[in-house]
Parts: C-alpha cells; sequence; structure tokens
C-alpha cells in the first residue's frame, strides 16, 4: 500500500537513504509521509552544519504534530533542499524526489535496512 | 460575517478619551511613527453587534459540556467574578505605595499559603502568565539551582512521551537539551529506561502526575528518587492537578518544583476569556532564586522583598493579579473540605463516563482512571474510515464541545475526555447517550459522518491551508 523503492536503504524512524555522487541523499519515506499527514512546516539545517547517526537534524510540522527527522548518518551538510521550505507539501506529493539534505564527509553510517526488510517494520507498526 | 475593518465608515467612532485638559506636547520626532495606525473608524452600537455575533458562534463553559482533556475546562463561579471586579482591585495601579495597597498584597500573600499548602510547596510566584510561562520559569529555578553549585554539566531535561507538548518546548526555549523517557505498558513511567538515561547530565525532570492518559503513576516515590539520585531535580507540571488536590501533595511526591494553572484547577476563565496564571511554587531551597518581587509579611504589614538571587522578573509587576483574586475567591468558597470533595468528584465524573462508553468505545488502558481517560478509534478508523476527527466535529451538533484530540501522541486515534465535577450525572448521562448514538450513525453510514458538522457556523476549516498559507493580518482591498 505504501511505495517502497528497491534501489533505496532505510531505517526504522522511516527515513530513505541513498549514494549519489559521493553524497549521502536522506528523505522521509512514502509511509512517513502518510502517517505524518500533510506537511505544513519542515525545519532543516543550515549547509556546513554537522548531523550525527541517530540524531534528529531537522523537524516536520503536521496538522497533527511536530515530528523529529533522524540522520541515520554522521557528517557535514552538503546541501539542503531549499524549496521544502517553500512548499513543504512536496514531501506529501513525492516523497522519493523531495530530499532533505545531502550529506558529505561520512564517517559513521547507521545500520541500513533494505526494502524488504523495511516493508516489514511498517506492516509491524501498522498492527 | 464582515470583519471590523470592513464595517469601517470614515469620521465614524465612538469617544473612548475626555477631551484633553493638559496641554499638549509633542513626542521627539524619532519616536513617532510615520503614518498614523488603519484602526477602523465604528459606533458603538456596531462595534457591540460585532462582538456579541462572534459571541454567539462560539461554545464556552456557559453554553454546554466540554470535556477538553487536559483543559479542565470547570465551571467558572459568579462570585470570583464579583470579587474580581470590587473597585479596590480593579481601580489600582501597580505603581501606587504599598501602605494604600495592603489588601492586594494581602490576596498575594494568602493565596500563596493555600496554594503552597495544597501543593506542598513553601514558596511561590505569582508572575507567570499561564501554564508554559510556569514551566518556563520553573525551568530557570532548576537552571539557577544547579549554577548556583557550579555544576554546568547539567544540560538535559528528561520528559516522559506522553508529555504535554510544552513541556520540551519549555525546556528548549530555557536552553536545556531535552531526552525523551518512554512509557511502559501500563502508561507510566518505564523505570529502567529513566535509570538508563538519568545521570550526570540531568538537570531536572518534568512530570505530569496524573498523566496525560488520566493515569496515576504508582511509581511516582521511585521516579523522583532515581531522578534525585543522579542529582536532577524534580518539576510537576499541575496540568492534572484537579485529579488529587486536597488528596496528595507534589511536594510530598517528591518534586521539588511546580506550576499550577489557576484557569484549569482554580476555576478562573481560559482563553479568550482569561487571561491564565501559571505561579510556580517551589521547597525552600529554591526560594532565593525566585522572580523579584515577592510579598512578604511582618507584624500584620505586607511588603515587597526581592528574594537573594533572584532570576529577576519573568513579567511585569505581580503577575495577573484579578485572576489571582479569583482564585483564591475559589479556594475560600470551597475551603478545607470542598478541595478534596472537588477532585474526588472530577475522578468520579471521568470514571462514570468512562464506564458507560467502554462497551463500545476502545479505551487506551483498561483500568480505573483519574480525571480523564483516553479512547481511541483506530478499531473504527481501520474498519469504517470514522476518525477521532469526524467524531468530534458530529458532537458540535450536539452541543458539546469535542474532547482533545489527537493527543497524546502514544495513542493513535486518540479521544481525551475530561468531564470536570461540575458536570451532573443527568449532564454525563446525556452526553453518553450522544457518544453512543454518533457510533450507531457512523456504523451506519460512515461516508454521513464525514460531513459533520451540520449546524455549526463553521464547519471543518482547511487547517492545511490555514498553516501553510496563514493570514495573519487585515490589508486593504
Amino acid at each position: 500500500m505504501y511505495v517502497t523503492p528497491v534501489d533505496l536503504k532505510y531505517t526504522k524512524s522511516h527515513e530513505w537513504v541513498s549514494e549519489e555522487n559521493g553524497l549521502t541523499v536522506i528523505g522521509l519515506t512514502d509511509y512517513a509521509q502518510s502517517a505524518l499527514g500533510d506537511i505544513v512546516f519542515i525545519n532543516l539545517p543550515e549547509v556546513g552544519d554537522e548531523v550525527t547517526a541517530g540524531e534528529p537534524f531537522s523537524d516536520t510540522e503536521s496538522v497533527k504534530a511536530v515530528s523529529d527527522v533522524f540522520s541515520p548518518v554522521t557528517g557535514t551538510v552538503a546541501e539542503v533542499n531549499e524549496d521544502l521550505l517553500d512548499n513543504p507539501a512536496l514531501v506529501n506529493e513525492s516523497p522519493y524526489e523531495a530530499w532533505l539534505i545531502k550529506v558529505e564527509n561520512v564517517t559513521e553510517t547507521e545500520d541500513l535496512l533494505n526494502a524488504e526488510e523495511y516493508e516489514a517494520v511498517v506492516a509491524a507498526e501498522e498492527g | 460575517m464582515k470583519l471590523l475593518f470592513e464595517r469601517s465608515c470614515p469620521g465614524r467612532g465612538s469617544d473612548l478619551l475626555p477631551p484633553c485638559d493638559v496641554p499638549v506636547t509633542q513626542l521627539p520626532a524619532d519616536l513617532c511613527r510615520e503614518s498614523a495606525p488603519q484602526l477602523p473608524e465604528i459606533s458603538e452600537v456596531d462595534l457591540s453587534r460585532h462582538y456579541t455575533e462572534l459571541a454567539k458562534q462560539t461554545h464556552g463553559v456557559n453554553d454546554g459540556f466540554y470535556p477538553l482533556g487536559s483543559c479542565t475546562m470547570k465551571y467558572n463561579p459568579r462570585i470570583d467574578e464579583e470579587m474580581a471586579a470590587l473597585p479596590g482591585f480593579t481601580n489600582l495601579h501597580p505603581l501606587q505605595s504599598l501602605d494604600t495597597v495592603q489588601g492586594a498584597l494581602e490576596v498575594l500573600h494568602t493565596a500563596e499559603q493555600y496554594l503552597c499548602e495544597i501543593t506542598g510547596m513553601h514558596a511561590m510566584t505569582f508572575q507567570p502568565a499561564a501554564g508554559a510561562h510556569g514551566e518556563y520559569t520553573g525551568l530557570l529555578l532548576i537552571r539557577k539551582y544547579h549554577q548556583s553549585r557550579g555544576d554546568a554539566a547539567r544540560t538535559k531535561i528528561l520528559v516522559p512521551d506522553s508529555a504535554h507538548g510544552t513541556n520540551p518546548a519549555s525546556a528548549t526555549m530555557a536552553g536545556f537539551t531535552v531526552v525523551h523517557v518512554p512509557s511502559n505498558a501500563q502508561g507510566g513511567v518505564d523505570l529502567d529506561a529513566l535509570r538508563e538515561v538519568a545521570g550526570p547530565d540531568t538537570a531536572g525532570l518534568m512530570l505530569t502526575n496524573p498523566n496525560t492518559v488520566g493515569l496515576f503513576d504508582p511509581n511516582i516515590l521511585e521516579i523522583t528518587q532515581i531522578v534525585h539520585d543522579a542529582g536532577g531535580l524534580c518539576y510537576y507540571d499541575g496540568a492534572n492537578l484537579n485529579a488529587v488536590m486536597g488528596h496528595v501533595r507534589p511536594g510530598d511526591m517528591g518534586f521539588d518544583c511546580v506550576h499550577i494553572n489557576l484557569h484549569k484547577t482554580f476555576a478562573t476563565p481560559h482563553g479568550g476569556g482569561g487571561p491564565g496564571s501559571g505561579p510556580v511554587g517551589c521547597k525552600a531551597f529554591l526560594a532565593d532564586f525566585l522572580p523579584a518581587p515577592r510579598v512578604v509579611e511582618k507584624d500584620g504589614v505586607y511588603a515587597l522583598e526581592t528574594p537573594a538571587h533572584t532570576m529577576g522578573q519573568v513579567r511585569s509587576f505581580y503577575g495577573n493579579f484579578l485572576v489571582v483574586v479569583k482564585a483564591l475567591t475559589y479556594i475560600l468558597t470551597l475551603g478545607k473540605e470542598g478541595i478534596p470533595e472537588a477532585s474526588a468528584g472530577a475522578v468520579l465524573n471521568a470514571n462514570y463516563l468512562m464506564k458507560k462508553l467502554a462497551d463500545r468505545y476502545t479505551m487506551s488502558y483498561n483500568t480505573l482512571c483519574m480525571h480523564e481517560f483516553v479512547m481511541s478509534l483506530e478499531p473504527q478508523s481501520h474498519a469504517i474510515g470514522v476518525t477521532a476527527m469526524d467524531i468530534a466535529k458530529r458532537l458540535l451538533d450536539f452541543g458539546i464541545h469535542p474532547p482533545t484530540m489527537y493527543f497524546p501522541l502514544i495513542v493513535h486515534e486518540a479521544l481525551m475526555v475530561e468531564p470536570t465535577e461540575t458536570e451532573s450525572r443527568e449532564t454525563l448521562d446525556e452526553a453518553a447517550e450522544i457518544f453512543l448514538k454518533i457510533l450507531d450513525e457512523a456504523e451506519k453510514d460512515p461516508e454521513g459522518l464525514h460531513a459533520a458538522p451540520h449546524n455549526t457556523a463553521i464547519g471543518r476549516p482547511d487547517e492545511v491551508a490555514a498553516a501553510r498559507n496563514p493570514i495573519l493580518r487585515y490589508t486593504a482591498p
């Protein structure tokens, strides 16, 4: 019922991760955007900020709640998707295109899930 | 309906101020605004009708049942308003000399003594203007305490995942990092998880007890002990004090400081009818850090004092003074017997209503509750697509203010119901019938429920559009 592309890696906290030209790209999964509901604001770090594996680097605000977004890697923010600041709905519309940040100088990466493993996590949460 | 600005007509107006009878002086040019403010020009009768029309569209506790969880929407007795309207109080100026305001100082001093007795604290400030402001003030107390001991390593505040959203927000505002503590299966704090995170970087713990799922944490003494053993302080969020006042005191549970919401527990008005008041009480060892000034009494004479290591002021003067007058009236009206009776009634009413609904609505925790209970519409949302929002919207058609929705976050499709002690058994019976009737409707015609409410001035505003593109000021066409 949720889209889970097989070429991406995932976290238990519902972020997707991909590699692109040596940068680690991080976004929110289809399940995450669906569970959050309509996102009305996204708070993003700035280029040059350090992110730490397992720690929040962003928060998203929906009509329901404000939720943290966790970084699966430790590194330095190389790029920030500034389009989301004006139009956070992009995450709801196309979660796998609306990346949040790209990270460089990655020194540590959490254990990531493949699509099948992540779908199992979602199924368990859905009960 | 039209806005005041749209009703404005040049030259029309009300005489709010008498003619000037002193020489007119000009302010320095750099202090003056460049153009006159664009205020609506409107006659008194039109202004009065505008607000009456707005009032007709609202739902207050004087209109009907208002079981908004954790907000304690109890009835506000008229005598409180009468006392607060006494000219001896309303005509005071905060800069009057102290010998002319002894009665007002006595109000603050007496209210402090009673509220300290109720909470088990030793000293109190009335400056904080509402609950979250009280939280912020309490956190500054905790920070001042650690600073005074030269302990700069304590940067973290522990907050259970069932906490009010204001707790982590206040801790962040006060410069702390928030660490979430998970709940156990019974809805209380997970003790092992608490032991794991409590340590030399712990500044304190913020806790509501009973918590937002309406349960009293039976491990409370162990919880506060764990935090104290780690060198941290314990902050009691008084949001749910109405469940226990007169029966058990935060001070005896091991808390070092508290805030109280006078606009919840002590029957002063909420929201637009406020303002609020969030006094902060503390144990004696924190009293020197309280905001200045504090009222002290010596030989029947009241004076103001600046605590030795005060954090300064968190608001001008003495806080929302007239709210304190109302709360003191409430306390004196109820007395030593009435205060515990009120909280017992609140717990009884919540359990009565919960029991009446429990056959059909799924309760989050299958146990006796305190002053409020949380039910989950998750089964209905999966089975027939009817959500907590749909139930809440339909309640409006029956003249009931919906319970708190989608909170606490640890319960999906949550409705948090707090009837308060001021509702009669008949009102609760009627409300239960309506809750059950709506569930019948939902099962017969789930689609129909998505269209509710049918009888209110505003039905389902587009909350997403309002949050994404808020219009915060009027711009002339």
